[in-house]
């Protein structure tokens, strides 16, 4: 560990705090349905999409039906997808002739991507052509992005409103947040990226004669207009194969660690967005300080470990931290860092491979994803899966002092913990069950790369990461089967949408709630007792029910590499 | 119910197809349009001609064997650097067969007590594209490709200083040497250009 590596963790904390206050700024003008400055350029293209598809902006909707017509959205997205992915083979700009992709890797790409997941069993640069990444795969880079804050703005305004039966407008929240925020902001941040070195061409490749002569094939395509918002919008999806760690993806330090801000831009905007929505900023406040905490701890124990390094390695020869699945120019320090951003958020972009990283070094991401991905977040998911815990933080707060329970002056009663709590056991039982099923079918032992513990971590991973929509993996886990490709869309779906139905329900619930106003008997939900209380609850919670997951996985990997033993 | 059903199947039927229009063509498109009249050079993958011939990206990293040039890291990518196929091992710490090829790795190296293998030498990227190897592991090579060259090693140790890269702000990024502009300017050194390795 280097003082240089714990200077870029603490620069790179402070920061998030810093982005907090203006990405929550815009997050509310869009959250409100005012007027920003960009406006007057894309007003008329907003009218423009109402007026098409006979949408009424201001016809305010009931939970039911903003969840209705949101997953009736995310189906014709869905099928959009698995469409142009089967017809792969007689759509334009595929000058490779790559064939249409099978009905089962169709249908799990058309979900990995619409759930926010971007799970990949392919390799981008291998199996997709130009149009299929462009047409086919970023539009839900936006829209799924778009799909998770619209969902946390109808929760944000449950909290606020007060006895209304309506929680927005799903159409109208999801149009403004795509044209005001992520696409004036992707076109900013993809021409930085192509000035950086990120290629944005039509052509798919360049062959080149290197210095010895020998004759070397380089994938190019569209590829700064697809990294913007896959790390803006916590997507993930690499435009390669090799994701963030691709030189084309992320050529330089500074391109690295812009990506890694950017992760966090949104999911941190939206703490400060929903302090302001329920009209007091501390709440917001408190929400990310405890994130932070959970995120430095994390990212603290991933750098210790993975510049402790592989004592199996320094046996043989290699001094050093482990660089194994690391590229030079970001090192063991960001490489680590990174490694926490991404699955601390959804995101699941990787400039590095997790599959090699240290025993504990690779827990904590899995950790990471298996609480719910509520360390900052996905965009939308994080804020909205944070609450559900601040719900149930505030339950077990009331059963000790014995009062109804409140939260930001609302009284939280039985029916809406019994739907965070529905909400929450949707992670343990898809990424429990599903590891349980693949751990003993034929065609699920068929996946794993590696041998021995290892290889249970990679089963684990996918699982965590598919339900958690993160899509980072153990990449050594043969996932592009039909066995691999059913059963993770199975838990992209659920983990999504099993979460984001309970929040509205939860939304609806406390709109309809009459407002309950501070007293001096309410438990305060802004200080360090209550940020305490918040980071134990996301522990006991995650801890008690994966830890015996862990335990067969990285911790059985890592008492095998201390004594030396191999697979 | 099914009246709410039915209300919702014209905007995202419409909304899907506008979307799919402007954020799937004209928005990339319109990046394409704009990278390559601002930055055509990266827009294009930053190759790097020796006159008419392309040798090479500044970002990708090349397969090199020969004695008389500065290697890259191990790669993992297809067969080696293939830049069609990139990606890491993703052997585990625990691997048996990560062990033996590091094992390998080491031994193919000139190492000494005094001169142990620099870790990045023995492991593989993440990309298998790494245009990088440290510092460490560059001056390592010295005394290897002066040799081969039948040039004075101190000059060729000056050449790695020069190509050594630093952390931006001190803390961004580690030091690195991109091998590809290393061994261009060895070639140029020597007198070379860009004649193919006999």
């Amino acid at each position: 560990m280097t003082i240089q590596g714990w200077t870029l963790i603490l620069v790179f904390t402070v920061l998030v705090f810093a982005m907090a206050k203006p990405f929550g700024m815009w997050l509310f003008a869009l959250y409100e349905g005012r007027r920003t400055p960009l406006h007057r350029l894309l007003g008329p293209v907003e009218r423009g999409f109402y007026t098409l598809a006979g949408i009424d902006p201001d016809a305010e909707q009931s939970w039911r039906r903003y969840a209705l017509h949101m997953l009736v959205f995310q189906l014709v997205l869905v099928v959009f997808t698995y469409t142009v992915l089967r017809l792969q083979g007689v759509l334009p700009m595929n000058p490779r002739a790559l064939p249409g992709i099978g009905a089962d890797g169709a249908i799990n790409t058309a979900i990995s991507f619409v759930t926010n997941t971007n799970w990949q069993w392919y390799s981008g640069e291998v199996a997709l052509s130009n149009f299929s990444q462009m047409f086919g795969l970023v539009i839900h880079n936006f829209l799924s992005a778009a799909t998770g804050i619209a969902v946390a703005f109808a929760l944000f305004r449950g909290f606020a409103r007060r006895e209304v039966a309506s929680v927005g407008n799903f159409w109208a929240d999801c149009t403004r947040v795509t044209l005001y925020l992520l696409l004036p902001v992707s076109v900013v941040y993809a021409l930085f990226l192509i000035a950086s070195g990120v290629p944005q061409t039509l052509a798919a490749s360049v062959e080149v004669t290197t210095l010895e002569g020998i004759k070397q094939t380089i994938a190019l395509g569209p590829v700064a207009s697809q990294e913007a918002i896959k790390m803006f919008g916590t997507n993930g999806g690499g435009f390669f194969n090799a994701n963030s760690a691709h030189p084309f993806e992320n050529p330089t330090a500074l391109t690295n660690f812009v990506e890694m801000l950017s992760i966090f831009a949104l999911g941190a905007g939206l703490t400060w967005c929903f302090g302001k929505a329920v009209g007091n900023t501390r709440q917001g406040w408190a929400i990310l300080a405890a994130m932070m905490v959970l995120f430095v701890a994390g990212a603290s124990v991933a750098y210790w470990q993975e510049a402790a390094g592989n004592p199996i390695l320094h046996q043989l020869g290699a001094a050093g931290g482990n660089m194994e699945g690391k590229e030079v120019r970001f090192g063991i320090a960001a490489s680590a860092l990174f490694s926490v951003v991404t699955t601390a958020a959804s995101c699941g972009a990787v400039n590095a491979m997790h599959d090699s990283f240290t025993a504990l070094g690779g827990m904590i991401p899995l950790f990471n994803m298996q609480i719910g991905e509520v360390v900052v977040g996905g965009v939308g998911a994080g804020i909205y899966g944070f609450l559900l815990f601040a719900l149930l933080a505030v339950f077990v707060a009331g059963l000790m002092v014995g009062r109804t329970p409140e939260y930001v002056g609302k009284k939280i009663e039985a029916r809406e913990v019994k739907l965070a709590v529905l909400a929450i056991a949707m992670l343990p039982l898809c990424i429990l069950g599903l590891t349980a099923v693949s751990a003993v079918m034929p065609e699920g032992l068929a996946g794993p790369l590696n041998k021995g513990p290892h290889g249970f971590s990679e089963i684990l991973y996918a699982f965590s990461s598919g339900t958690g929509n993160n899509g980072s993996a153990f990449a050594g886990l043969s996932a592009g089967t039909p066995f691999y490709n059913a059963l993770l869309a199975v838990a992209m779906w659920l983990g999504r949408f099993f979460v984001i139905v309970p929040v509205l329900a939860i939304a609806g619930s406390l709109a309809a709630k009459k407002h309950t106003p501070e007293t001096a008997g309410s438990f305060p939900t802004t200080g360090p007792l209550w940020i305490g209380l918040l980071i134990a609850i996301i522990l006991v919670v995650g801890g008690l029910t994966f830890l015996p997951g862990l335990a067969l996985g990285p911790i059985a990997d890592h008492l095998a590499m201390v004594s030396g033993q191999q697979f | 119910m099914s009246k709410d059903l039915f209300s919702s199947l014209r905007p995202a039927l419409v909304l899907t197809v506008l979307f799919a229009l402007l954020l799937g063509l004209a928005y990339p498109l319109a990046l394409t349009g704009a990278g390559q009249a601002l930055f055509s050079r990266q827009a294009n993958g930053s190759l790097i001609r020796q006159g008419d011939r392309v040798v090479g990206s500044e970002l990708i990293g090349q397969a090199f064997a020969s004695p008389r040039y500065f290697h890259g890291r191990p790669s993992a990518a297809g067969a080696g650097y293939d830049a069609m196929a990139s990606g890491g091992s993703n052997l585990g710490p625990t691997s048996k067969v990560l062990a033996e090829r590091v094992k390998g790795d080491v031994a193919a190296l000139q190492t000494s007590p005094g001169n142990p293998a620099p870790p990045d030498m023995v492991t593989t990227s993440a990309s298998g594209l790494d245009p990088h190897i440290s510092p460490e592991a560059a001056f390592f090579q010295v005394a290897r490709v002066a040799a081969a060259r039948g040039i004075d090693a101190g000059a060729v140790r000056k050449l790695v200083a020069d190509h050594r890269e630093g952390a931006l702000l001190g803390f961004i990024g580690e030091a690195r040497v991109n091998v590809l502009a290393l061994n261009q300017a060895l070639d140029t050194m020597a007198g070379r250009g860009a004649q193919p390795v006999p």
